[in-house]
């Protein structure tokens, strides 16, 4: 029977880790990850999971070091933020061209400079290319579960690649939510042991991380391309079965209210939850206005977004990082580039908004869908603009 | 493994570039760097196995009788085996 | 003809046939940091894993789709074999416990030249020390950055001509003294540390076996001589080894719990230019300079001296009660 609790979302990332029968971890702090990486020792030290728990000296050791540990066969568990995350980057093509299936949470918080300690989304944008799959997280339920989740989908052997959970630094992990945690029991027979697919041991010596000449370079990169595109078919798969095992339904994008919807508004993360209550207000004013939520950031899921947005006039594209000097904020860019081609899409627009953990409100979505509205129809679009920056 | 054709396709590529057969290096025949090669003379050599030991390429082995030979299709024709060679028993000698 | 310290005449019958590191690999002729690898995985055995950096050992042995190892293997970028090789015992570790795989002992190694140790590799390696991971440590000193075209390293010798510090009109060649992370392993309370070469074959696999029956950090600085980027002759590469030991600039000694020993007594050093003429990396230097590396190289070697005379194992310095009255 599954129990409901009111916990600090970070904390309950570890708890949901601690469910999962992982057989390392490695961390170093960095705040605002902090928490998952504290709760996840003291389980440890508790005794209430059996698995080496090392205190590693930087964030590249991190990633290097659950990357070792995952090709012996071991489950695996990082989690890092920003900076750390950006330590990490030398490595973080390496785990996914060597296919394995390490597991990690980022705390999204803002890169520097200036050094900024809280909410944005500019950390994981620069890790856009590194082959690994990518999901946004919402709200604490979706932490709890996509943590389970991203263990069965990385580890099947169709997929075999390293998974990034996102979760909103303080906005999300250091906010309590009410979680709805499935049993020990549940979760052991919907992630049964790891069965690796090639390991390090001496019974069958093979060499990983070969040198790859010119002649093959190119063909491992497709092989690694088509293996991130056709992970989408296990992600829906392992979605599906959680869905009729604990009645929770995931989709790469989601919507509200958006069938009918003239203008759409297209979030990432937490904030997402804050643009519904938006498009509430908005509809009884008698705007059809809808929301687009991105859970899925890679694979990009190319043809569920098409779907979701060709019957709208308008798209705004909301970003939490900049790409300075280029077409727009790196979700924006992405989602016009997809619809480019496209005979039936809708105008799209960009707005970057709460950088650095600058808190975006009700009005605030409000005011940037109705702007947008008086743009839309005077018919100008500019390429992109900061919204709420003084000056 | 199924034998695959040399440069493979990206559906054929090992996932991660792994290598599975180990010790398969041996299909790169390096004898054909040398310049010298090794020439022993087994009425000196003492079956000491110092040639042995010292190969940077782990080439050289015994025959039936205990003598030491350099398997020709990895030897890189340093000269180290020459130099080491308490009794002198090993001349290098100007390959072709 | 130079003689090998406490050679038996029919030892090399004793030692491992197999060979763990086959011929194939691309190394230049007369490597003597292949030599090395050869050597130790024979003192390793099978049961070892090996967690690599990028460096000269690693591309000469890995191109796709052949491998020249017949260990277990796994590299992953330059400056994390320590790391690499902490997450590869960690998982072991775990694995070994929970039943996953067969109950036996199964030794990481992590290997890297002196670039992946001392330099970028130097964070990684320090970590993976203070951990206490059941880890050996190799390092494969060849004295600069020799894979990526001889650049100079912290491990480069003063005076050392490289790509990036040339003998030029107004520097001439390396302006720094080698680091010394052997004493660097010691101060991280490492309970077996060791300088070694493959010139001293037996010496060097005895210390890798002493070294993989620790349970727990070792550490192991084995000098490999570069014909390439030394400017050596390829087949003088075991002499050079032999005259770096002879004229103390590289002692070759283990630390076992704090007590030093030098392992490869040498009656008399030779003068170091018996070692320097022979590597055209020191033909610029003149005889002042060679008088300035000559006192430091001395010095280093008294420095050895009083801690080999002088320190006592830490187990004899364990705490007294009766210290405090």
């Amino acid at each position: 029977m599954a129990k409901q609790v009111g916990m600090e979302v970070g904390i309950a990332a570890a708890e949901a880790v601690g469910l999962c029968n992982i057989d390392m971890a490695a961390v170093y702090p960095i705040t605002p990850q902090s928490h998952i990486a504290e709760h996840l020792s003291d389980i440890v030290a508790d005794g209430r999971i059996d698995a080496e728990f090392v205190t590693v000296e930087s964030e590249h050791t991190s990633i290097s070091c659950v990357s070792g540990a995952s090709a012996t066969g071991a489950r695996v568990y990082t989690a890092t933020s920003s900076q750390g995350l950006m330590y990490m980057h030398e490595i973080l093509p390496i785990v996914s061209a060597m296919r394995l299936p390490v597991v990690m949470a980022n705390a999204n918080r803002a890169i520097s400079g200036p050094i900024n300690i809280w909410n944005d989304h500019s950390d994981i944008m620069p890790q856009r290319d590194a082959g690994w799959i990518v999901f946004f997280a919402e709200n604490g339920q979706e932490v709890v579960d996509m943590t389970i989740q991203s263990f069965k989908i990385a580890e099947d052997d169709d997929v075999m690649l390293p998974i990034c959970l996102n979760m909103d630094g303080f906005q999300l992990t250091h906010t309590v939510e009410l979680i709805e945690f499935p049993d020990q029991k549940e979760v052991n027979k919907f992630l049964p042991v790891r069965k690796p697919f090639a390991t390090l041991h001496p019974d069958h010596p093979i060499s990983m991380g070969t040198l790859g000449m010119p002649e093959i370079y190119a063909e491992s990169r497709k092989s690694q391309d088509e293996a991130l595109i056709n992970s989408k078919k296990t992600i829906f798969k392992v979605w599906d079965e959680w869905e009729k095992m604990f009645g929770r339904r995931y989709k790469p994008v989601e919507t509200y209210l958006a069938e009918d919807a003239e203008i759409l508004l297209l979030t990432m993360g937490s904030m997402g939850e804050t643009a519904e209550i938006a498009i509430d207000e908005l509809r009884k004013k008698g705007m059809r206005v809808g929301l687009v939520k991105l859970r899925l950031w890679r694979p990009f899921p190319f043809e569920e977004l098409k779907a979701v947005v060709k019957k709208a006039k308008s798209l705004i594209v909301t970003d939490r990082a900049v790409s300075f000097g280029g077409p727009g904020g790196p979700v924006f860019a992405e989602v016009k580039s997809a619809l480019y081609n496209e005979k039936e899409r809708p105008l799209v627009y960009n707005s970057i908004i709460g950088l650095g953990g600058r808190d975006v409100t009700v009005k605030d979505f409000m005011k940037l869908i109705e702007d947008a509205a008086k743009a839309g129809k005077k018919g100008i679009i500019k390429d992109y603009e900061y919204y709420g920056v003084r000056g | 493994m199924k034998k695959k054709k040399w440069p493979e396709t990206w559906q054929e590529i090992n996932p991660g570039c792994m290598v599975f057969e180990p010790a398969s290096a041996r299909s790169y025949h390096t004898g054909s760097w040398k310049a010298q090669r090794p020439v022993w003379d087994d009425s000196k050599c003492i079956k000491c196995g110092v040639c042995y030991i010292f190969c940077p390429e782990g080439c050289v082995s015994q025959d039936d009788e205990g003598f030491f030979r350099a398997d020709l299709d990895y030897c890189k024709g340093c000269g180290i085996c020459a130099l080491e060679c308490w009794p002198g028993a090993i001349k290098m000698v100007e390959e072709g | 003809m130079s003689i090998i310290e406490n050679f038996d005449l029919f030892a090399p019958r004793l030692i491992d046939k197999k060979e763990y590191f086959c011929p194939g690999h691309r190394a230049c002729q007369g490597c003597g940091e292949a030599l090395a690898i050869r050597l130790m995985c024979k003192a390793l055995g099978p049961d070892t894993v090996i967690a690599n950096a990028t460096g000269c050992m690693e591309v000469i042995a890995s191109f796709y789709p052949t491998t020249a190892w017949e260990l277990p293997w796994i590299h992953l970028a330059f400056e994390n074999a320590a790391a690499v090789g902490s997450g590869v015992e960690a998982g072991l570790k775990a694995l070994r416990r929970k039943g996953r795989i067969p109950d036996r002992d199964v030794k990481t190694v992590a290997i890297a030249g002196d670039g992946g140790t001392m330099d970028i590799g130097m964070q990684a390696l320090s970590g993976a020390m203070e951990r206490g991971h059941d880890m050996l440590f190799v390092c494969f000193d060849n004295e600069a950055y020799m894979n990526t075209g001889i650049q100079r390293s912290s491990g480069t010798p003063m005076g050392a001509a490289t790509t990036t510090s040339p003998a030029g009109k107004v520097i001439q060649g390396q302006q720094t003294w080698k680091k010394n992370v052997a004493e660097i392993m010691v101060a991280h309370n490492v309970p077996y540390v060791a300088t070694a070469s493959p010139s001293y074959p037996f010496d060097f696999m005895n210390k890798v076996k002493k070294a993989r029956k620790v349970k727990g950090p070792s550490y192991i600085h084995c000098l490999s001589v570069c014909p390439t980027g030394w400017r050596s002759a390829s087949e003088e590469t075991i002499k050079l080894g032999r005259l770096a030991v002879e004229t103390g600039m590289f002692p070759l000694y283990e630390v076992e719990d704090g007590k030093y020993k030098i392992t490869i007594e040498v009656d008399e050093l030779r003068p170091i230019e018996d070692y320097l003429k022979r590597q055209g990396r020191f033909r610029h230097l003149t005889p002042e300079q060679t008088e300035k590396i000559q006192a430091r190289v001395s010095q280093e070697y008294n420095k050895l001296l009083d801690k080999v005379h002088g320190l006592h194992s830490w187990s004899d310095l364990e705490f007294e009660w009766g210290l405090f009255e």
